[in-house]
């Protein structure tokens, strides 16, 4: 075999690996509820791929040649673990395996693996890593270092709620309709969580979720393909594609961190502005807004500035207003507050950060950088430059550091 | 709990300690000690002068075993230490990618052990 065949065997596992990872460990756990057993079955059908598929060919159907070793692994690790105490689910598994029945087409769980993911009785703090290991198939490393504890740590987090999920009577199941909205959020949320940027990112925001935007897109578009009427869920993807659009402006040469109110709105990627629009208009449409649509349509405003030139402070600081009422963070106040600052100058803007519990911002970048820069526009010298301090020391990123320190002077 | 932040330095940070203070390193340390002392986690710390400073001692087979230099031939180096107190270790890591050696060199975080000290004491 040549190397260029090689390689597309390699990409066309790479390929299949990402689109069928979350359908399989779905289906192969929806009834057994044993995730981790999944995974690895399907880990080592991927390693019987990367063996066989260079040799014989990418098979007709990948995805159910995949399943099939899968099924085939997920059995001999049932088996070697105490058959006596397999659960019925898995005893059927195994009576299929037998019988030699494949279903032509499986069932798509993975909506139900993702309200597993984040179902309430699993730590919240573990509902973004879950899916991204469960659903995307990423690795313990790779989750470990966008939230900032150790691999070994994450490693074991996961398998302790994994144990939970497959011991504690979490069912893979869709929540019933009074249910529903809480427990969507909590999917949204961890969706949310992947893609890692807190507001807009006037002030330097949360870095840690570099890297893993495109996941979190993928994760959305997932989720509504199997839930397309749901409002929020639309909202959130607008609002994640919107601050894609502009990563090509954020940062100019040397890696120099530029803010949105100077990025160059050229720089924005149109299509994915036309998307979100597009997505914000649908949710909208169905007249049940929520976080994360209105989180979107500040974005929709910032993003109106590549067609007009200007930016409607006003409409932002209205949907602040509405966005306060249903999610007060730290996040949304300050936001509001620099939103307030540009509509009606900083002193304004100054009066809601001291409405803010200090307590609260103590280690809240964001609250500094903002603060800071509201300071120096009323010409309060010492006190910005106090300000600028708190946000340099609290800032993760270098550019952001940078930035910072030269704006401190 | 308290913890130990083991700052390792690259070559050039060390460099910048001959300097005037004012590239971006260097004036990046500043706002960050303060924010650490008034978030209150702050207990103790000192910066220890450039590797090439240092002398490592070894008795091997009952004899002296004198090295001009640092312990261990490493890039980064040992340059500082900052000890806190802190609920957790998640709040130690946040500190330590705040710090400003994170994105040149490397910092470690470790619990200090009372345990250990309360044996020998």
């Amino acid at each position: 075999m040549n190397g260029s065949g090689h390689e597309s065997t390699h990409r066309a596992i790479e390929r299949v690996a990402r689109e069928s990872y979350g359908r399989l460990v779905a289906y192969l756990s929806s009834h057994t509820r044993d995730v981790a057993s999944a995974e690895d079955a399907l880990s080592t059908a991927l390693v019987a791929a990367l063996k066989a598929w260079p040799r014989d060919g990418v098979p007709q159907n990948p995805e159910a040649w995949l399943l099939t070793a899968a099924r085939r692994s997920f059995i001999d690790l049932v088996r070697h673990q105490q058959v006596a105490v397999a659960s019925e689910p898995t005893l059927q598994l195994l009576r299929e395996e037998r019988e030699m029945t494949l279903p032509a087409e499986f069932p798509d769980d993975r909506l139900k693996l993702l309200f597993v993911c984040a179902h309430p009785a699993i730590d919240a703090a573990m509902h973004t890593p879950l899916m991204l290991q469960a659903v995307l198939g990423l690795d313990a490393a790779r989750i470990a270092g966008v939230f900032l504890i150790s691999p070994t740590t994450m490693g074991q987090r996961l398998v302790r709620a994994k144990t939970k999920i497959r011991d504690g009577g979490i069912q893979f199941e869709i929540p019933q309709e009074r249910e529903l909205p809480q427990r969507l959020d909590a999917v949204l949320e961890a969706i949310y969580a992947a893609f890692g940027i807190g507001w807009d990112d006037m002030a330097g925001v949360d870095q840690r979720g570099r890297g893993l935007a495109e996941e979190a897109i993928w994760l959305a578009r997932v989720l509504l393909q199997l839930m397309p009427r749901e409002a929020e869920a639309r909202g959130l993807l607008a609002l994640m594609l919107h601050c894609e659009a502009r990563r090509p402006a954020r940062r100019g040469p040397a890696g120099r961190y530029v803010p949105l109110s100077e990025q160059d709105s050229q720089q924005w990627s149109l299509p994915l502005i036309e998307e979100a629009e597009r997505h914000l208009a649908e949710a909208s449409s169905r007249g049940r807004p929520g976080r994360f649509q209105l989180e979107a349509a500040i974005q929709s405003v910032h993003a109106e500035r590549a067609r007009s030139g200007h930016t409607e402070w006003n409409a932002i600081m209205l949907f602040y207003e509405q966005l306060i009422r249903i999610s007060p963070t730290l996040g949304t106040q300050t936001g509001y507050a620099a939103a307030v600052a540009e509509a009606k100058g900083p002193e304004a803007g100054l009066a809601v950060l001291d409405g803010i519990d200090p307590a609260a911002v103590s280690t809240y970048q964001p609250y500094w950088a903002v603060r800071a820069h509201l300071l120096q526009l009323l010409g309060k010298t010492t006190e910005a430059v106090d300000a600028f301090d708190r946000a340099i020391g609290l800032a993760e990123d270098p550019a952001i550091r940078q930035f910072l320190l030269q704006r401190r002077g | 709990m308290q913890f130990a932040l083991l700052i390792f330095e690259s070559p050039e940070a060390f460099a910048a300690r001959n300097g005037d203070g004012t590239d971006s390193y260097t004036a990046a340390w500043r706002p960050y000690y303060k924010a650490l002392v008034e978030s209150g986690a702050y207990l103790a710390g000192e910066p220890l002068e450039v590797p090439e400073t240092g002398t490592t001692v070894r008795i091997k087979e009952g004899k002296r075993r004198v090295q001009d230099g640092p312990f261990a031939d490493t890039k980064e180096q040992l340059g500082g230490f900052i000890i806190m107190e802190l609920p957790s270790l998640d709040a130690a890591l946040d500190w330590a990618a705040r710090c400003p050696a994170s994105s040149t060199g490397a910092v470690e975080v470790r619990p200090l052990a009372p345990a250990a000290k309360h044996r020998v004491m």
